[in-house]
């Protein structure tokens, strides 16, 4: 099926529309609607009708524009403005410019770093098209690659492409796509799975939210290309209930594609067959680790199993099976589209491509960014991200969420991509990226997140069971200035303890948060124990006799 | 070979590894050939005396007055012991941990009293919101487990203090034992 | 015609050994009459490597492997007793002493425990992290057999024997982390399980106090497990 034929299919029975003259899109995102736009593009809509210039003009709801902290954001084209902290009663103003000047007291600048310095490959269509309608996504290219694929390529040469792109899973390990790819490929039998993880459940982290709730068919795509390539027929998207938007697109997307013949039996008319069902999490973060997700899936409760045997060999049911990420199926349609070679020019030697981040915590831009692999912290903090507000000072970076570290000023230059960030005591993770300025105290930061595994250990092997509660304990009575010099011993042998004898990647990374502070930041640790003291007076401190 | 001062003091336990103490028998006259008992609820000393070699602690810290009592022994003493399972886990004593020193007050003084039910305030020392191990309060140097720890056990662990070796108490007892 | 069986050779703590290719390190280990502590593990059950006890070193691997699980493999080089290991496989014991109230000398299975025993056999004279006391209930309603959580220590070998070998099962874990517990059905008392059959398989499994038949004296409640590799193996013949 060529692209002309695709664009034909979904014209089908419709008559041409004309473009209209200006079209004002909405962000309706989670986190622009957590802002009411869903008001604002109502209001828009009824201030078009009002005018009775609904015709030559629409009111569209698309993805996430990235911004978060400017939201509700709303675009009018071809005019190229961008308007930010968009209310409701804003619609008549923003009608009433429609092909003039711009509203000076709601244009959001667009040319800053914010926006000029990301490089969109994941994201090249949020904020763009309307989630809900796969016409949009097809005229943006959507669906070719999977055409291009079953026409042209054989599942090997899709392997191919892919390890040519040096694309590696963006779950966080970085585990080579291809590599996994083929395995699955190689291994034997002819039932086999591919499994999409929608488990995002970092805190602070939302790359995977936005992008199914910005762009679902390119997931789709990835995922078909991926099952061909494998020799999959059945698909599962995983999906953690809190994202109710998310699966009600994805739901819309799945129906959709399967209406054009995209999704189901005999695709685009030939012999591959790809089903794709949602799956919804019951709010586990331990589910996002894959055997455990195989095992929710199966209807048991959702607890990791020692590998090897890997998914790859033995799954879901026991069938070989494919497991990545939102965002490493998401990279696949444009890789084949463009070619691997093509992916690989971007980042640096080993990381390629783009990586997502959601920026977060003490930054003047919050919101989600794509930043080819290999820019520098300080290029995400202070130029995308606008630097630290109010004057005040940086002091780490968290990135990799409870798996990951914090990352201290002096790395700043480093290049971020998946061994830089390794050896200075923190991972690449999913994306999550929470900035730090000097009213955080880094112990305090170390307690949550023990409190987050703690919570979130599944209880199955003893380290992460009881070793998170005893590190969280400790760190308790570091903050309450309760400990002593010997329990901060103690927090070091657990933390080593807990790390190489957990069961799976939960409990071996959840000391790193406590390794990573303990490493950049001990003096706090000191001055919480010995002084008695909160350096950033946030932690809740005994008051000291004759003060 | 000089004389080492040896001492034993009863925290929160029920005397039963100081029976055991006892139950060394003669082999008691054979240790105090190299030692003296400086200190010990068995003997008729009212105070903890200064430089002490080795003290066995038995029980568990459970009131003001034993917290009060082993940070004292502590610092007057070389090689802490910690004597059967209640100094060294908090054994029986700790069982109402779980529920809070109040509880205990209550059962004990109002619930399962029909005459004059009252909490006493005074004389008796005030009860520690959890009972703990020795080792949760101050340092210990040897554990020695068992409830109580055999008369056996008991002897070959002094033995080896006295010959200034570390025992290697695994291999004699266990908890519970 | 049966398949070849296929044996590999490999080093245990410098031994050499055989083990066919479907053993795992510990089945080799222990017909070498090699010593490597379990608790979650148990001959007749599926293994699932949840104690964290049994793990050993491997050259050439960076991680830790637990023996339970996994597979002798050709030219393998397996160490089960350095220093490391002896360290982690004392705390992990320790944790597990301080997640409940284990007080062995009240303990109805005390000289019988493999959780006590352990503890002696692994050098763990006391306990480095502080004890947790956690309130935990007692369920009696059962006719013949008592569940107490305070001595429990999540091995899951009850839920294992339950739904693998007697098949009802009745016994699972509900909660997650530090709160999780075995339960029977959907949390119900024991007594009211209209899955139970009563047959007192997990009682005989449980390593620990946490089940127990009432009204047998301490020294009767010695557990028994010859039953369960010989049940297992009779239905894989019949397969």
């Amino acid at each position: 099926m060529t692209p002309e034929e695709l664009k034909r299919l979904v014209s089908q029975g419709e008559a041409e529309r004309p473009e209209p003259k200006h079209r004002i899109c909405v962000c309706v995102a989670a986190a622009c609607l957590s802002s009411n736009s869903d008001q604002v593009k109502q209001a828009l809509e009824n201030e078009l009708a009002a005018r009775g210039i609904a015709p030559e003009c629409e009111v569209k709801g698309v993805g996430c524009m990235g911004l978060c902290s400017a939201g509700p954001l709303v675009a009018v084209e071809p005019d190229g403005v961008t308007y930010q902290h968009v209310t409701s009663t804003d619609a008549a103003e923003i009608v009433e410019h429609l092909g003039q000047q711009p509203i000076e007291r709601l244009t959001c600048p667009t040319e800053t770093p914010f926006f000029t310095k990301q490089y969109k490959i994941v994201l090249e269509n949020s904020g763009i098209i309307d989630p809900e309608k796969i016409e949009d996504y097809i005229a943006r290219d959507g669906y070719t690659a999977l055409a291009r694929v079953l026409e042209d390529m054989s599942p090997q040469e899709v392997i191919d492409e892919i390890t040519r792109s040096g694309l590696r899973g963006r779950g966080g390990a970085g585990y080579p796509t291809g590599l996994k790819w083929s395995t699955v490929a190689k291994a034997g039998g002819t039932r086999k799975f591919v499994i999409c993880n929608a488990d995002e459940g970092d805190p602070g982290a939302f790359m995977d939210r936005s992008v199914l709730e910005s762009d679902p068919h390119r997931v789709l795509e990835g995922m078909a290309i991926a099952a061909y390539a494998v020799g999959a027929s059945q698909g599962y998207l995983y999906v953690r209930a809190e994202y109710p938007l998310a699966v009600k697109r994805l739901r819309t997307a799945i129906r959709q594609a399967e209406r054009l013949g995209l999704l189901g039996n005999n695709i685009c008319g030939t012999t591959f067959s790809f089903h794709v069902d949602i799956r919804l999490g019951a709010g586990a973060f331990v589910c996002g680790e894959e055997t455990a997700l195989i095992a929710s899936i199966e209807g048991k409760r959702g607890q990791p199993r020692p590998r090897p045997p890997y998914p790859a060999e033995y799954g879901l049911w026991g069938y070989p099976t494919l497991i990545n990420n939102v965002e490493t199926f998401a990279n696949v349609a444009p890789i084949i589209r463009n070619g691997g070679d093509w992916y690989a020019s971007i980042g640096t030697e080993k990381s390629k491509g783009t990586k997502v981040f959601a920026l977060a915590g003490a930054v003047k831009n919050t919101g989600l960014i794509e930043v080819p692999m290999g820019i520098t912290l300080r290029e995400i903090i202070f130029d995308i991200g606008g630097g630290i507000p109010g004057g005040r000072k940086f002091k780490a970076v968290q990135t990799g969420g409870p798996s990951g570290g914090c990352i201290p000023e002096q790395y700043m230059d480093m290049p971020v991509d998946y061994e830089s960030l390794a050896v200075v005591g923190s991972i690449m993770g999913s994306g999550g990226m929470i900035v730090m300025d000097e009213t955080s105290c880094m112990v305090d930061v170390a307690k949550f997140f023990m409190d987050f595994c703690m919570t979130e250990s599944c209880g199955k092997c003893v380290p992460c069971r009881v070793g998170t509660a005893q590190m969280y304990g400790i760190l308790q009575r570091i903050t309450s200035g309760e400990a002593t010099m010997s329990e901060l011993a103690l927090l070091e042998e657990l933390c080593d303890m807990v790390k190489y004898t957990s069961l799976c990647g939960l409990g071996q990374t959840a000391p790193n948060p406590v390794l990573s502070t303990l490493q950049y930041f001990r003096d706090e640790y000191i001055a919480h124990i010995v002084e008695k003291r909160c350096p950033a007076g946030v932690c809740q401190m005994p008051v000291r006799e004759g003060h | 070979m000089s004389t080492k001062r040896i001492a034993t003091v009863w925290l929160d336990g029920c005397s039963g590894c100081h029976m055991s103490f006892l139950d060394m028998d003669e082999r008691l006259i054979e240790l105090f050939q190299q030692a003296d008992l400086v200190y010990s609820p068995l003997v008729d000393l009212k105070e903890f005396p200064p430089d002490v070699d080795i003290t066995l602690v038995e029980g568990a810290v459970s009131s003001e007055e034993d917290l009060h009592k082993i940070l004292m022994v502590r610092e007057r003493t070389r090689t802490l012991v910690a004597f059967g399972d209640c100094a060294v886990t908090g054994n029986v004593p700790s069982m109402r941990n779980p529920f809070g020193a109040n509880a205990v007050l209550q059962r004990a003084y109002l619930e399962n009293v029909t005459l004059y039910p009252q909490v006493p305030r005074e004389v008796i020392p005030a009860l520690c919101e959890r009972v703990r191990p020795v080792h949760e309060v101050v340092k210990v140097d040897v554990f020695i487990p068992g409830c109580p720890p055999s008369a056996e056990t008991i002897y070959l662990a002094l033995s080896e203090l006295l010959a200034g070796r570390m025992p290697d108490m695994a291999k004699l007892t266990r908890f519970g034992a | 015609m049966n398949q070849p069986v296929r044996v590999k050779t490999l080093k245990i703590d410098d031994r050499d050994v055989s083990g066919r290719e479907d053993e795992t390190i510990l089945e080799v280990a222990r017909q070498n009459g090699i010593f490597i502590p379990t608790l979650c593990h148990l001959d007749g059950l599926t293994s699932i490597g949840a104690c964290r006890l049994c793990l050993v070193e491997v050259k050439g691997v960076s991680r830790l492997l637990p023996a339970c699980v996994t597979r002798v493999e050709e030219g393998m080089e397996v160490y089960t007793q350095s220093e490391r290991l002896q360290k982690y496989r004392r705390m992990t014991l320790e944790l597990l002493f301080s997640e409940r109230n284990h007080i062995c000398s009240v303990c109805v299975v005390n000289g019988h425990c493999e959780l006590q025993s352990l503890a002696q056999t692994l050098g763990m004279t006391h306990v480095g992290v502080p004890y947790r006391f956690p309130r935990l209930p007692v369920d009696a309603s059962h006719e013949r057999f008592v569940v107490d959580h305070n001595r429990c220590i999540l091995c899951t070998r009850c839920v294992r024997v339950c739904d693998e070998i007697e098949g009802a099962h009745t016994w699972d874990v509900m909660g997650r982390g530090i709160d999780s517990r075995v339960i029977t059905d959907l949390s119900e008392p024991w007594g009211d399980s209209e899955t139970c059959t009563s047959c007192g398989k997990c009682v005989n499994v449980c390593p620990t106090g946490a089940l127990f038949e009432k009204g047998k004296p301490v020294a009767d409640r010695l557990k028994k497990r010859q039953f369960l590799p010989y049940l297992t193996m009779m239905r894989e013949e019949r397969r």
